[in-house]
C-alpha cells in the first residue's frame, strides 16, 4: 500500500451536502450537446432532484473525475469549491482510512457513497512490540457494519493492525455478495472458524491473503470449506502465518480446480513432499511461498524421493520465492532454475549460513527485493552485492534479537551492500553495532535510499572505531538523500542528529525513535524542522512537555504521534489537549510499572473528526 | 459428576509415578522450611523466579525501575542450567515481532537439541467457559506459568482471575483462602492430566505441568470447587 497521504487537515464535511444557491444566472444549455439542463446520465445525478445551473458541468466532471486514480489527486480535487467536492467524492471507488479513529464509519459512508474498496489503519506500529496492553481497540466490527448497510457492491477490504473478530468475518461473508478480495495484515482476533466462513460464502473470492496475522486454531478445516464443485476465481491465496496444520488433500483439490491461481504461500505445516505436489499441478505460479521445505514428520511415509529440481524448472513465471521455514539446506539447490526470474526472495526464516546462501543468490541477477537473516553474515551480504545489482529493498532480520547476541552481520556488510547495490530504495538492517563511515558511504553510493531504518540492538552503543555518537552517519544519510521518506534511528545519538534531521530532512513522513537524544531540543528540531512529517513514534527518549508543546502548529497534519517513557507530564499532555480540539490525546498507562511519580508511561494522539472514542478500554484515558 | 468419578479412581489406584515430584504441597520455590510445608515437599521447582498466577487484561511481568523508565523482563529460565544467565531484556526491544521472535528461538532450541520444532511442540486445546471458539496453545512456547497465564489472558479477554497469592502456586494447605478463591466468581484454569484427571492448573512444577497436561479448560471458580478437595486429599494421602 502506498503511504502517500493528503496534507491537508480534514475538512467538516457536513458542509458538502448543503445545495449550492439556486440564484446563479448561468446559462448552461448552450453549453452541452443534450441542451436541457435536467439530471444528466449516470446514477449519481438521481440524489440531487433540485434543478442546478451547473449539472452538466458536473457530469462533465464526474466523467473526468472518475479516471482519477491517486487519492492525493483526488484530495485536492475534492478541494476546489463545494461542486467537486461533491463530485470527486461520488467518483471516488477506493477509500483509504489511515487511522481508523480519524473518522467514524458512518461519516466515511455518508460522504463517500459509491465504494468498491476500502483500506482501514489501526492500532499504531509499536504495539506491534508489546509496548501496550492488548485490547487498545482497532475494531473492525464497527466498518464492517457500517459498510455492509451502505457498500452492498463492496469488492475489497484490506486491513493493517485491526481487530477482527470471526463474526466480523461472517457479517462481511454475508454482506457482499460481489466480495473478491480480502487482506489481512498484522490483524488479529479472528481464528480458522472466520476462515471457515469466508471460504465457503465469498464465492467471487479472487484473493485470501494472510499476513504476518494471528490466526487461532479452532480446530476448523477452513480449506475444505471452498465450494467442492466447478472452478475457483481463486487468483492469490497466502496464509504462511497460519500456525496450525491444514487438510493437505483439500488443499490439493482446490489448487487443482483454481486454473487463475498466480500466487500461494503456504504454512510451515505443509512439507515439502507437499510443496511437490501443488508445484506440478501449478506451473504457472508467480509467486510462491514453499511451506516448511523440509521433509514430513514421523516415520518415513514411503514417498519416494522427488525430483525438485525439474518441478521448480517447469515455474517458468515464478518471480517471486518465500517459505522456507523449516528449511533443510540439503534441498536448497532445488530452486535453482528459478532463481535468474526471480525479482523477490524472501529468505528470512531460513537459517542458511553465507556457503548455502551463495549456492542460490549468485544466480538472482534480476533480485529487487530480499528479505534475509543475518546468519548469512557479511560474506553472505558480500554475495549479494556482487550479484544483485538491481537491489531496490534489503531487510536483514536478527536470528538472535537480543542486545547482547553475536554480530553476524555489521558495518562491512554495510559497506558492501551500498557499492554493490546503488539502486537501492529501501534497507532494514539489524546489527550489534555500526561505524559511522558505513552509513555515511552509504549515504553517498545510494542517493535513491527513500526508507533507511537501521537497528543497532545494543542500546546506546557509539561508533566502535571512533567511539562517536551515530550523529554524523545518520546526518550524512538526510542531507545526502533527498528523496528519504522514512528513517530509523538507533544507537548512541545526541540532540545534534535531531538537529541534522530537522534541517535536511524535509521530505521525512515516518520518524522512529528508541533510546536517544539529550533533551528537549532534540524532539523540538525535529517539529520544527520537518514539515512533512506524517508519522512519529519515540520510545525511552528524554523529550518533556516543553518539546512537545513545539508541535502545536503540526499536529493536525500529522496521523500520529506515539511518546513511550518519555519524560512527560499529565499536565503537559493536557495543555495540548486543551489547545488543540480536534486531536484526540490518549494517555495509555502500562500497568506493570508501577510509578513513584506521575509520568506519563504512553502518549498516543491523532487527529480526529469525532472527538473521544467510546471503545476505549479502561487503562485509556482520554484528556479533554 | 465425571471429574469426581476419575480423582476418586485416581485415588485407590496404585501409580507407579514418582509421588516426591508430583505431591501436590506446596511451599516457596527452592524448598525453603516454611510451617506451611510438609515434610515430603522437595527442592525439585523447575523455575528460579516467583510468579503470580493473576491473569489480568495486561501482561504482568516484572518490572525494573531505572533511570530511564525502562521496563525489563526477568530472565526466562533456561533448562539448560550451565548456560550464563542472559542479560536483562528490555520490553520490545529490539523491534522485532514476536512471531517472528518465537519462530527464532523454536530453530535455537532445535539446533541444540537435535530436534525438529514440530516434535517438542506441546498444543493442547484450551477450552473457555462461555467462549464460542476453542483455542489451542503450545505450552512449549511458555516458560513459566506467568507466561502461560498472560497468553491465557489475551486469548479469552474476558478473564478475571483471582489473586493467587506470592506464591507462584495454589496455596492448597491454606484451606480458607482456596475456598475464597475458588468461591467467586472469578475464573479458575484446570487442566486434565495424562492420566484423565482434572487438575487445578499451578499444582506442579512447570515442567512437569507441561509434560503431564493434555487439555487446558478455564472455569469459574465456583465450579472449580469439586476439584480441590480433592487435590487436597490427593496431597495429604501421599504423606
Amino acid at each position: 500500500m502506498s503511504e502517500d497521504d493528503d496534507r491537508s487537515p480534514p475538512l467538516d464535511l457536513r458542509g458538502a451536502d448543503i445545495a449550492e444557491s439556486s440564484n446563479k444566472t448561468r446559462n448552461c444549455s448552450g453549453v452541452s450537446g443534450s441542451g436541457v439542463p435536467g439530471p444528466g446520465p449516470g446514477p449519481s445525478s438521481m440524489e440531487f432532484q433540485a434543478p442546478y445551473p451547473d449539472q452538466v458541468l458536473e457530469n462533465v466532471l464526474e466523467n473526468v473525475l472518475q479516471f482519477l486514480s491517486s487519492r492525493r489527486d483526488r484530495n485536492a480535487a475534492s478541494l476546489v469549491c463545494k461542486s467537486w467536492c461533491r463530485v470527486e467524492a461520488l467518483t471516488r471507488s477506493e477509500l483509504f482510512i489511515g487511522n481508523c479513529y480519524s473518522v467514524s464509519p458512518r461519516r466515511a459512508t455518508v460522504r463517500f457513497a459509491r465504494v468498491r474498496s476500502v483500506a482501514i489503519k489501526g492500532r499504531p506500529r509499536f504495539a506491534d512490540f508489546n509496548l501496550m496492553p492488548p485490547d487498545w481497540g482497532a475494531h473492525f466490527a464497527p466498518w464492517v457494519a457500517a459498510m455492509a448497510s451502505a457498500y452492498p457492491w463492496l469488492e475489497k477490504v484490506y486491513l493493517k493492525r485491526m481487530s477482527v473478530t470471526d463474526d466480523d468475518l461472517a457479517v462481511l461473508a454475508e454482506s457482499f455478495p460481489s466480495f473478491k478480495e480480502l487482506v489481512l495484515v498484522c490483524c488479529d482476533g479472528f481464528g480458522t472458524s472466520g476462515l471457515a466462513i469466508v471460504a465457503s460464502k465469498c464465492r467471487q473470492l479472487r484473493v485470501l491473503d494472510l499476513i504476518e496475522s494471528e490466526v487461532a486454531d479452532d480446530d476448523m478445516d477452513w480449506i475444505a470449506c471452498f465450494p467442492e464443485n466447478g472452478t475457483t476465481c481463486l487468483e492469490s491465496l497466502i496464509f504462511d502465518c497460519v500456525e496450525c496444520p491444514i487438510n493437505f488433500e483439500a488443499l490439493e483439490r482446490l489448487v487443482a480446480r483454481s486454473p487463475s491461481l498466480k500466487k500461494l504461500r503456504l504454512n510451515r505445516f505443509v512439507s515439502i513432499g507437499q510443496l511437490y505436489r501443488l508445484v506440478v499441478r501449478s506451473p504457472q505460479l508467480t509467486h510462491l511461498g514453499t511451506g516448511s521445505f523440509s521433509a514430513a514428520e514421523g516415520p518415513a511415509q514411503g514417498e519416494p524421493e522427488h525430483d525438485y529440481l525439474s518441478a521448480f524448472a517447469a515455474c517458468k513465471s515464478l518471480v517471486c520465492l518465500s517459505g522456507f521455514r523449516e528449511i533443510l539446506p540439503d534441498y536448497l539447490p532445488a530452486i535453482r532454475p528459478v532463481c535468474a526470474n526471480l525479482t523477490s526472495l524472501n529468505f528470512s526464516y531460513a537459517n542458511i549460513n553465507a556457503e548455502q546462501l551463495k549456492s542460490v543468490v549468485l544466480h538472482c541477477h534480476k533480485l529487487q527485493s530480499f528479505w534475509v537473516l543475518d546468519s548469512i553474515c557479511d560474506e553472505g551480504l558480500q554475495a549479494v552485492a556482487s550479484t544483485c545489482k538491481d537491489l531496490r529493498e534489503l531487510r536483514v532480520f536478527p536470528f538472535d534479537a537480543r542486545e547482547d547476541s553475536e554480530g553476524p552481520v555489521s558495518e562491512v556488510g554495510l559497506q558492501a551492500i551500498s557499492e554493490g547495490c546503488r539502486k537501492l530504495q529501501s534497507i532494514l538492517y539489524f546489527c550489534q553495532h555500526m561505524t559511522n563511515a558505513a552509513v555515511v558511504a552509504m549515504s553517498q553510493n545510494c542517493p535513491e535510499l527513500e526508507v533507511f531504518r537501521l537497528c543497532i540492538m545494543g542500546r546506546h552503543r557509539p561508533d566502535p572505531v571512533t567511539g562517536q555518537p551515530m550523529d554524523e552517519g545518520f546526518g550524512a544519510i538526510v542531507r545526502n538523500c533527498k528523496m528519504l521518506t522514512r528513517l530509523a534511528v538507533s544507537g548512541l545519538l545526541t540532540d545534534r542528529a535531531f538537529g541534522y534531521i530537522g534541517k535536511y530532512g524535509k521530505l521525512v513522513r515516518t520518524l522512529s525513535v528508541a533510546f536517544a537524544g539529550d533533551s528537549d531540543m532534540g524532539l523540538k528540531y525535529v517539529l520544527e524542522g520537518c514539515p512533512r512529517l506524517q508519522k512519529l513514534e519515540i520510545r525511552d527518549s528524554p523529550f518533556g512537555d516543553a518539546a512537545l508543546r513545539s508541535g502545536l502548529h503540526h499536529y493536525y497534519n500529522m496521523r500520529f504521534l506515539w511518546m513511550s517513557s518519555c519524560r512527560l507530564s499529565p499536565q503537559g499532555c493536557q495543555g495540548i489537549a486543551r489547545e488543540l480540539p480536534r486531536l484526540v490525546v490518549e494517555v495509555i498507562r502500562d500497568e506493570v510499572a508501577e510509578h513513584k511519580d506521575d509520568a506519563v508511561d504512553i502518549l498516543y494522539m491523532y487527529r480526529s473528526l469525532e472527538g473521544p472514542r467510546d471503545d476505549a478500554p479502561r487503562f485509556v484515558t482520554i484528556l479533554q | 459428576m465425571e471429574v469426581s468419578r476419575k480423582i476418586t479412581n485416581m485415588m485407590g489406584t496404585e501409580r507407579d509415578l514418582n509421588f516426591k515430584e508430583t505431591e501436590l504441597c506446596l511451599g516457596l520455590p527452592g524448598g525453603g522450611g516454611t510451617e506451611l510445608e510438609t515434610p515430603k515437599a522437595t527442592g525439585k521447582r523447575g523455575f528460579s523466579e516467583t510468579v503470580d498466577l493473576k491473569l489480568n487484561l495486561q501482561p504482568k511481568e516484572e518490572s525494573v525501575k531505572n533511570d530511564s523508565k525502562e521496563k525489563s523482563l526477568q530472565p526466562p529460565c533456561t533448562k539448560d542450567a550451565t548456560k550464563p544467565p542472559a542479560k536483562v531484556q528490555v520490553v520490545g526491544w529490539p523491534p522485532v515481532r514476536s512471531y517472528r521472535k518465537n519462530m527464532m528461538a523454536q530453530k535455537n532450541t532445535s539446533h541444540e537439541e537435535g530436534e525438529k520444532p514440530n516434535s517438542s511442540a506441546a498444543l493442547v486445546k484450551v477450552s473457555m467457559d462461555g467462549a464460542p471458539y476453542l483455542r489451542k496453545v503450545d505450552l512449549k512456547m511458555y516458560k513459566s506459568y506467568q507466561e502461560l497465564s498472560d497468553a491465557l489472558a489475551k486469548m479469552f479477554s474476558s478473564f478475571t482471575m483471582g489473586n493467587y497469592g506470592a506464591q507462584g502456586m495454589i496455596d492448597f494447605m491454606n484451606e480458607s483462602k482456596l475456598m475464597d478463591l475458588l468461591n467467586s466468581s472469578e475464573y479458575v484454569p484446570t487442566y486434565e492430566d495424562k492420566d484423565g484427571d482434572w487438575m487445578v492448573v499451578g499444582d506442579v512444577p512447570w515442567e512437569m505441568f507441561v509434560d503431564s497436561c493434555k487439555r487446558l479448560r478455564v472455569m469459574k471458580g465456583s465450579e472449580a470447587i469439586g476439584l480441590a478437595p480433592r487435590a487436597m486429599e490427593k496431597c495429604k494421602n501421599r504423606s
